[in-house]
């Protein structure tokens, strides 16, 4: 189970509002390569796992990414306080407005609402391990381009945090990549799903082709 | 003495009686009779999970003691059969 601790992982501290800013960073909430996508697609993806060590990572990043949510509502909440409503058209925040005022809502930055069609979870854990590695270089890209959009130091301190934790689990997911590979049989050419085909021999075809693989 | 399941679950007890105080205090906030309950029953918790983290290892990352392996990503997970 979880517990909820009362703090955020790295401080948000803005001064100045700006929800035009705001609707931008909302895309790492309920955007394509956005936190919530994370958080849904390792803390779904551990349970079929085959390995100790990749259930404990997708639940630590998982549960991480759960901060990071926490973060970014955080600083779109902090970028929309005491708006004017002049502010509020001018800026092009009104198309969210209308629907949500300055509440939190989980859409990307054109405003399509966040969909776990976003993610995956396919029980192979190298199709899943090869999607996250890509979920967090997606991520990072977009804070990128939220780093090129913004002018804020206020703003711009906490992206580069969470831009760095992209890099950090990339890296992880890359070693639970290749701790999985080294636990795989050498007979398993094809590097078949250990976490699905658990008993399965390696045995051929008459014309000679190989139609089960073997793990360890 | 306790298997690691009866243990845990005896931490799961006072798990809930501390959540669902929680929950209670949120909304009767001056009440000193589950202010004191809380009280009561965080150091019943307490002394549990200190034991089962002595016996059977960390529940959180905080708790990890081990100094030759980092033993927190050791099974059974808690959605494993085994846990339960």
């Amino acid at each position: 189970m979880w517990s909820y601790e009362k703090k955020l992982q790295y401080p948000v501290n803005i001064k100045n509002p700006n929800p035009k800013m705001a609707q931008v960073i909302l895309s790492q909430l309920g955007g394509p390569d956005g936190e919530l996508a994370a958080a849904l697609r390792y803390l779904n993806q551990r349970y079929s796992m085959p390995s100790n060590e990749a259930k404990g990572l997708l639940t630590d990043i998982g549960t991480e990414e759960l901060a990071h949510v926490e973060m970014i509502s955080a600083i779109v909440y902090q970028l929309t306080r005491n708006l004017s409503m002049e502010e509020i058209k001018k800026s092009g925040f009104d198309k969210y407005f209308v629907d949500h005022a300055t509440a939190l809502y989980p859409a990307s930055a054109a405003g399509v609402p966040f969909t776990a069609a976003y993610f995956q979870s396919k029980g192979d854990v190298f199709a899943d391990l090869a999607e996250d590695m890509a979920a967090e270089q997606k991520a990072r890209a977009t804070y990128e381009n939220i780093l090129r959009l913004a002018d804020d130091p206020d703003v711009i301190d906490p992206i580069r945090y969470l831009r760095e934790r992209e890099i950090v689990h990339f890296q992880r997911f890359g070693e639970a990549m290749r701790l999985t590979q080294d636990q795989l049989s050498s007979k398993n050419f094809y590097a078949c799903n250990p976490s699905f085909d658990k008993n399965c021999k390696c045995c051929r075809t008459n014309s000679g082709g190989v139609t089960a693989m073997h793990v360890k | 003495m306790k298997t690691r399941n009866q243990l845990m679950q005896v931490i799961r007890k006072y798990d809930f009686a501390l959540y669902d105080l929680a929950l209670y205090l949120d909304t009767h906030t001056q009440c000193r009779e589950a202010l004191q309950l809380f009280r009561k029953y965080r150091s019943l918790r307490q002394a549990a999970v200190d034991e089962y983290v002595r016996r059977f290892g960390p529940i959180t990352h905080i708790q990890s003691e081990n100094e030759k392996e980092w033993d927190w990503v050791k099974g059974p997970y808690p959605w494993e059969k085994e846990a339960n």
